[in-house]
């Protein structure tokens, strides 16, 4: 009962990711996509926590970690772009 | 009884992280709109992340596998790289906005403006 | 020796899964360790090796903040975003604050803080250490540290100057 409960959050999550998607597309301004990336690289690791607790993996919150950590260089890139450094 | 407490973990999570969706829509600027979106994601997230711990936590008293203490470790884990990273990417997304010459929509006061007007940077 | 002990002992952290840790795991985390210093090390010249990260008080201090003024500034945060979001009651603002930090790792805290409590986000920090924030609702144009980030100015100083 309790599983169903992360698939239903699971989904939802999902579903505010796709959102934060029509940000990414509509965005004025390269700061706005970038804000919007930000956003959906948060949603994804929850979702890959719920999905884990879901399916009883721990090797999903490994990938979640490293997800994380990749994200926050991916974000750091795009900041050193905009300020015309690369 | 998890049940329960898992479920008003999730719904406290979901519920930020819909306001952290929704602000992205709701406010003018990228300022602002960093606001809402690392605040509300970021607790949200945790609240989430929570929910898994004590689903955990209680599999783990329930059946004694020390298969979900490691569950428990790597999400606290995930959850300390998500605090740290997040804050710190909002904070590069906001200087880099400032300095390519976006101001903030509706500003009152502008002080780093100033500051760098006076040294004869970027204006208006 | 901080960030030595801090990577060998995450790395025995990730690769514990029930039971004991054999020793070619420990011998792994030495060495992957071993490289991680030599390359911070490369990146800042000059560093001395030093036990001061390594100071208890500084450990349990930096935990209790973690949990009580931290945790209690993210939930008034969040709460006050929310109504924020639903609302619309912004009025924004760049403000300057000078809470005279020299230590990278403090101002590092202070601006991480900053971005995750009420109302509040670092835009800059200049050369002399002042910090340019970003306020949803500016009360003062020339607001006090208290004004802005309560306590949080005192722990940094006190936890990691």
């Amino acid at each position: 009962m309790t599983i169903q409960i992360f698939l239903f959050a699971a989904a939802i999550v999902a579903l505010l990711a796709i959102a934060a998607l029509g940000r990414l597309v509509a965005g004025p301004t390269i700061p706005d996509r970038a804000v919007a990336l930000d956003t959906m690289n948060t949603y994804v690791v929850g979702l890959m926590m719920l999905l884990a607790a879901a399916y009883d993996s721990v090797v999903m919150v490994d990938v979640a970690i490293v997800y994380a950590a990749l994200s926050f260089v991916g974000t750091m890139f795009i900041a050193r772009y905009i300020e015309g450094e690369v | 009884m998890t049940f329960l407490i898992v479920g008003i973990l999730i719904l406290v999570g979901l519920f930020f992280n819909t306001l952290g969706a929704f602000s992205l829509y709701r406010f003018p600027d990228v300022y602002t709109r960093l606001h809402g979106a690392t605040k509300c994601t970021t607790f949200g997230t945790l609240f989430t992340m929570f929910a898994v711990v004590a689903y955990s936590l209680s599999k783990l008293i329930e059946k004694g596998e020390a298969r979900f203490g490691v569950f428990i470790i790597h999400g606290a884990v995930a959850t300390l790289v998500l605090l740290i990273t997040n804050a710190t990417g909002a904070h590069a997304i906001a200087r880099a906005a400032h300095r390519s010459g976006i101001f903030p929509a509706r500003a009152v006061v502008d002080r780093l403006e100033e500051k760098e007007e006076a040294k004869g940077g970027v204006s208006r | 020796m901080f960030i030595f002990v801090v990577s060998f002992l995450m790395y025995l952290l990730l690769v514990w899964s029930g039971g004991g840790i054999p020793l070619i795991e420990v011998l792994i985390a030495l060495i992957l360790a071993s490289v991680t210093m030599a390359a911070f090390r490369s990146w800042h010249k000059g560093r001395k090796i030093s036990m001061r990260g390594l100071d208890p008080k500084r450990w349990f201090g930096f935990i209790y903040y973690l949990f009580g003024p931290f945790a209690v500034g993210l939930a008034k945060a969040n709460i006050d975003v929310a109504v924020r979001v639903i609302t619309g009651n912004i009025r924004p603002g760049i403000i300057k604050v000078d809470p005279g930090l020299t230590s990278d790792l403090a101002k590092t805290m202070l601006a991480d803080s900053i971005t995750l409590t009420p109302g509040t986000l670092t835009v800059d920090v200049d050369e002399e250490g002042a910090f340019y924030i970003h306020w949803i609702y500016v009360e003062d144009e020339n607001p006090s540290e208290e004004q802005v980030y309560g306590s949080f100015g005192h722990w940094a100083r006190r936890l990691a100057e």
